[in-house]
């Protein structure tokens, strides 16, 4: 098989690099794309949250107590809520990759489907778990 | 690598606004990109105004209006005004499409026109398609045997040349390539939509015989696996394929042939 050239073409010509993300039109599934990046990397930051939760309550009384205090704060209840919502729409992301890598819904409409699937589900799934949260509390 | 900002020398500036035919108030108002390298200057977007009385109902008749009857050096490509040559693919209205089959009565407000995004720009809306031809080169396209020539025509039955609909069809006109992120970011290494339709074109090709070779050719972590089924490429494609899908199908081949 050929090999590929992959020189940059002509740079002597300084040519200008056309307009891309600045100028196309959001598509669903491109944003949800970018939001299924977005949040795999914020799981990150969120598992390093819980890891700090689990430490505490293996070290003593006093750090959990800390760890406890900062996740009921308010902010600490921002960041997990932002958590919960990135780890259900990384979930479902990922779900709807599973689907797309069979080489299935992937034409119109189904693509927009599971797309729109994946951000109302993440949505949805999260607001649940907190509903059934502060109703067990 | 991921650039979301423009090179220094490649941000529009705002250009000329031209002036407004006389004598009719059925105008519509383009926003089209502008680079000329004579100039040495950033590339600019300029506004015109199309007498919709006096023009086609497509894109391409209107920028047809600009350079016959506003400014003679506009420069775009353009052919055979059916669909079918892929000459005038272009950014419109913030998707890639061809200017001849685009409907200006389906786009609102004013019509912006840019070249093919993140490509190098040879001047206004022509982009240099140079690395995108040599991609679709490297997938050798076309029929590979080992076996002797037949005496007639090569035999493929009906059922197997249903497996080439949906992929035949292209046009290389690049919508699909330019309109990819990860072709945007990573296309001196990923073949891009275009070229990866192409190659299965030839996979699933009854007559072909370089399957393996094909596979090999592709079993790489950029040249195919760059795709992300982002899926700009099946929405851009004025021709109504799914290269995302095609693309899909080689992935499934990859794994099949390690079972």
């Amino acid at each position: 098989m050929a090999e590929l050239d992959t020189r940059p073409v002509n740079p002597a010509l300084n040519r200008p690099l056309s307009p891309h993300l600045g100028i196309y039109r959001p598509m669903l599934t491109m944003m949800m794309s970018i939001t299924h990046r977005i949040t795999g990397a914020a799981l990150y930051a969120g598992t390093l949250l819980l890891a700090w939760w689990l430490l505490a309550a293996a070290t003593d009384a006093k750090s959990f107590e800390t760890a406890a205090w900062f996740m009921a704060s308010p902010i600490g209840r921002l960041i997990l809520f932002g958590f919960t919502w990135a780890l259900f729409h990384h979930l479902l992301g990922g779900l709807r990759h599973f689907v797309w890598d069979m080489g299935r819904g992937m034409d119109h409409p189904e693509r927009e489907y599971l797309a729109q699937g994946t951000m109302i589900g993440g949505i949805v799934l999260t607001i649940l778990v907190w509903i059934a949260a502060y109703m067990a509390r | 690598m991921v650039e979301l900002a423009l090179p220094k020398n490649s941000r529009p500036t705002v250009g000329k606004t031209w002036p407004r035919p006389a004598n009719t108030s059925n105008v519509r108002e383009f926003r089209v990109y502008r680079w000329n390298p004579d100039d040495n200057a950033n590339p600019r977007v300029d506004t015109y105004f199309v007498d919709m009385d006096d023009c086609g109902p497509m894109v391409l008749d209107a920028l047809l209006y600009i350079k016959n009857k506003v400014d003679a050096t506009l420069t775009f490509r353009r052919s055979c005004r059916e669909g079918i040559c892929g000459s005038c693919a272009m950014n419109i209205d913030g998707t890639n499409t061809l200017a001849c089959t685009k409907d200006m009565a389906s786009i609102s407000g004013a019509i912006k026109i840019y070249p093919l995004p993140h490509m190098p720009v040879v001047k206004d809306l022509v982009p240099d398609l140079t690395r995108f031809y040599a991609q679709h080169a490297s997938i050798e396209p076309w029929l590979k045997t080992d076996t002797p020539q037949p005496e007639k025509e090569w035999r493929q039955s009906p059922e197997d040349r249903v497996k080439l609909d949906g992929l035949y069809e292209c046009i290389l006109c690049a919508c699909c390539s330019t309109s990819c992120p990860s072709y945007w970011w990573n296309g001196d290494r990923y073949l891009g939509p275009a070229a990866l339709l192409q190659a299965y074109r030839w996979l699933i090709d009854s007559r072909d015989e370089a399957t393996g070779a094909r596979l090999d050719n592709l079993e790489d972590p950029f040249r195919l696996y760059r795709c992300h089924t982002i899926m700009n490429c099946a929405k851009a494609c004025p021709k109504g394929l799914n290269p995302a899908k095609a693309i899909a199908e080689i992935k499934s081949m990859m794994i099949a042939r390690q079972l």
